[in-house]
Order: structure tokens, then sequence, then C-alpha cells
């Protein structure tokens, strides 16, 4: 929530959790994106790992912190899929963490309409990385848009906005 | 934002590393794989677990039902095969009807239903759903595919009454078909009948054949009554019980024969000689009877009887059946003879 301070200066909101709830969470959203895998092509409409790093980013409104588990997650995106050079959302994870890091602080991230257009532009915007870095680093043909494409993001935020609401639960009161 | 510029860099020279040696990074994917594989493990485990309750509750569930269903399928199964049996035993006995008649052709019958009894326990009679429109008249044989059940003894426009062989008040001239003896088939009130006026001499085997023997002028000749069960040789004559060939007991279709005709002789085991045997037990046979009656009633022989007008100086078998429901002082003073 965004407040401002005596000095007129914005009065950030840093929301904290309890111990281990960054890490658990995290992999956690690995986990389950692998395993939804096995249960049907539905669960690739849902990016979790990328919402994770949303949401702490947008939540902690720390760009160092958002910065390397958005950086983390995206390596071990990269790891667990033979496919992928490791970098490839290590590079989309560590931008993405940082922006929802930096944007955090700046606008309001409570509201689930809100949400739901935050969650849409990062998601492109991480699609967006994705690409270019196939494109120039891989020298590999890839669409900025697809039809699909935007199924993926229009499912992905509004899972995010019930996903967002589920983990406002595991914040430690102030 | 410098920090965000390192890390992106740092991984930028990792690609170009991997990309260039074509290697990929094998520490890090084995790092990645050691965090995650317990966890995608345990998670399978426990997905898999909660499938298999899952489907097991479901399954019971469903099964629950599809048990439910098919046990009310089977007791709808259940009804059907009772009804279809019902409707097969119904079909069987009109096939026999038909069967019987087809193999009569020179009989006018007439198929009737049996619709009910009388309500005397001690009387032996039932009612058929067929009457005076139907051309059923009085002291009309009615018989079954089997062997003779008895005659109509009363006819309602669209009904009639049988009096059955074992009725107390019936009686049907009757001979053994092989010995060719003739008697009087007769009601006791018991389930199977008596035959009467067999001499004591008489040489009676267990489960010889009672047939019409056609003198009593309401069964046409040679219609099976029954078998003999048991014989009791008494100072005169014998007790001789004949079992029934129909079930007197379970009638459900019957046959109202319209017409008068002798029918062929019912074969037994061994009737295939009995034709030729006939002509030598028929002498033996009727002078032990008549020897047997003289002994016995000498007086009824000789006072007034219209029977005794008969040329053996005995009352034939038929005026005895004619006579029988008439009581014990109308039975016939000498054996039947032939």
């Amino acid at each position: 929530m965004l407040t401002i301070g005596e000095r007129g200066e914005p009065n950030v909101e840093v929301h904290k959790f309890y111990s281990g709830t960054i890490i658990g969470v995290s992999l956690l959203a690995l986990v389950f994106q692998a395993l939804l895998h096995k249960y049907g092509r539905w669960a690739e409409w849902i990016d979790l790992p990328l919402l994770v790093t949303i949401y702490f980013g947008v939540s902690r409104r720390n760009p160092v912190t958002g910065l390397f588990l958005g950086g983390t997650i995206g390596i071990f995106q990269d790891a667990l899929s033979h496919d992928n050079p490791i970098g490839m959302y290590g590079i989309a994870g560590t931008i993405v963490g940082y922006l929802a890091s930096s944007i955090g602080g700046r606008i309001d991230t409570e509201h689930p309409l809100a949400r739901f257009g935050l969650i849409f532009i990062f998601f492109h915007f991480h699609q967006a990385i994705l690409v270019i870095t196939h494109r120039v680093l891989l020298v590999q043909p890839e669409r900025f848009f697809s039809l699909s494409l935007l199924l993926d993001s229009v499912v992905t935020s509004a899972f995010g906005v019930f996903l967002f609401a589920m983990l406002d639960r595991l914040r430690r009161p102030n | 934002m410098m920090l965000l510029a390192i890390v992106v860099l740092a991984q930028v020279l990792l690609l170009a590393f991997q990309i260039k040696t074509d290697h990929s990074v094998p520490l890090i994917r084995y790092w990645a794989a050691a965090v995650v594989t317990p966890l995608e493990r345990g998670g399978t485990w426990a997905f898999s677990g909660f499938g298999n309750i899952w489907k097991g509750y479901v399954g019971l569930r469903n099964a629950r039902a599809e048990n439910d269903s098919m046990r009310a399928e089977m007791q709808r199964l259940q009804l059907r095969n009772q009804e279809l049996e019902s409707q097969n035993a119904e079909a069987q006995r009109l096939a026999s009807l038909l069967s019987f008649r087809d193999a009569h052709t020179e009989t006018q019958m007439l198929a009737a239903e049996v619709i009910g009894s009388s309500s005397d326990p001690y009387s032996h009679t039932l009612f058929i759903n067929r009457g005076e429109k139907d051309r059923v008249r009085m002291n009309q044989p009615v018989i079954t595919p089997e062997g003779v059940i008895g005659k109509v003894v009363e006819v309602f426009p669209h009904s009639a009454q049988v009096q059955l062989i074992n009725d107390p008040n019936s009686g049907v001239g009757a001979l053994f078909s092989t010995t060719r003896t003739h008697g009087v088939v007769r009601g006791s009130g018991d389930p199977s009948p008596h035959m009467e006026y067999v001499a004591s001499e008489e040489k009676i085997t267990e489960g010889e054949l009672v047939v019409t023997s056609g003198e009593d002028r309401i069964f046409p000749k040679d219609l099976l009554i029954g078998r003999v069960e048991s014989s009791k040789t008494g100072s005169t004559f014998q007790t001789i019980t004949v079992k029934p060939a129909a079930r007197l007991d379970r009638l459900e279709d019957v046959i109202v024969l319209l017409s008068q005709h002798d029918f062929e002789a019912k074969k037994s085991d061994d009737i295939s000689g009995a034709e030729e045997k006939e002509k030598q037990v028929q002498a033996e046979a009727a002078a032990a009877a008549a020897a047997a009656a003289r002994a016995s009633v000498p007086e009824a022989s000789q006072g007034g009887n219209p029977a005794s007008s008969t040329s053996s100086g005995a009352p034939s078998s038929a005026t005895a059946a004619q006579q029988a429901p008439k009581g014990p002082a109308a039975k016939p003073a000498t054996a039947p003879n032939r």
C-alpha cells in the first residue's frame, strides 16, 4: 500500500513473510510446475515460477532481493528443462524480479485488477525477453505474439490474482 | 541497476559460453535436480496417493451405485424370467393340446381353460370357461393329452362344471390295457380313484395301464385313465388304486370331446403284444369275473336289476359306471364282463 509520509516522500509498506516462506513457495512453484505437466497440457497455460517472482518482487519491494529471486528461479527453470541453456529464463527472471520490486513501491499492487494488469504486462515482458534472448543469442526465430500466448497470459493473470490472495495469508503481520 | 547489469551480463556470458563451447553446465543442472527432484518425488507420491484414495472413494461410490442398480436389474430380470417361464409352460401346455388335437382329427375337440374349482373340499369338480354357447353339453368327456380327467356335469351358457374322476360320485367304465379285464374306476375322495369290480383271481401288476372301456357311453374307448398304483386282494374283488395319468391337482388347460370317437389303444411297455394277448386273456378273465360275481351276489343277479338282462347275466360296466354316482346301492351285481 502506497502512503505519503510527513516529508511528502512515498512511505513504502514492505511486507515481510515468515522465515522460509519465499524459498519454500519458490521451490513449490518449481515442483508444481513440473508436476502439473504430467496431468495435462492445461498446466502449460500457467507460469507459476513467474507468478512467484512477481509476487515476492512487488511484496518485498527490494530490487536486490527481487533480482536474485527472479534469477535463481529462472536458472532453476533452465536447469530443470533439458532443452534450455542455463541463463535463458535466468536473464528474464532476473529482469522481471528487479522491475517488479521497483514498480511494487510505486503503484498499488493490492487491488485484484491492478494485480491482473501487472501480471499480464510482466508475462508479456518476460516473454519478450525470452524471445529476444532466443533471437539474439541462440539465433532462433521466435514469435513475439500469438493467440495461444495471449490465452496463456490471461489464464496466468487470472490464476495469479487468486494465488496472490492466497500468498497474502503468508505475510507476517506488522 | 548496476547489480542488475552485472547479473544479467554474467548470465549472458554463461549463455555465450554454453553456445560457443556447445557445453551445458552439468553442475548447475545437477544441483537444481538434487534440490527439486526429491520434492517432485514427494509431490508425485502425494498426488498419486491422493489420486488413488480419490479413485478408490469414487470407485466405491460408483460400485455401490452400480451394485444397487444391478440388484434392481437382477430383480427385474428375475421377475421377467418367472414371467417367461410361466409363458413357456403355458406354451408347452397349449402345444401339447394342439399336438393331441392334430393326432385325433376325427374327434371334435374344444380347448378350455380351467377357471375355478368347487368350494367343497370333498367335491372334486372344477369349472371351465366353455359352456353351452361353445357346444358343451352334459356328460361330454373332458381330457388332457395325458389322460382322462372327468366329464361335464353342469352346463352354463359360458362355463361348465366338470366332475373329476376322483370325485366320490364319479364312475368311468375302464379296462386294463393288457388283460382287457373290465372294471369301473370310481372316485373315492382321495387323490387317486379306485378300480372296482375286478375279481380277486385277476392277476394285476403294478404299473399296468388302465384305459376307458367305452361302455359307459360317455368316454371313448381306450383313453388313458392312469396306471395301477397298488392292488389289494379282497374276498371277492380286489381293491385297486389307480394313479391318474393326468395331474388332477394341477389342471389349467383341458380338452372337451364334443364327439364320440374311440381312440387308439394306449401303449404300455409291452402293449405291442396286447392285441394278441387280449384274446387269450379275455376268456379267462371273463370266466373268472363271472364266477366270482355269481359266488358273491347271487341275489342281485336274479333280482330285477335291469342290468341283469345282459347276455352274461351280469350288469355291463357301462351300467355300473352310469349308476356309480347314485351311491353304493347302485353297484353292479357282477363284475364287468366284456
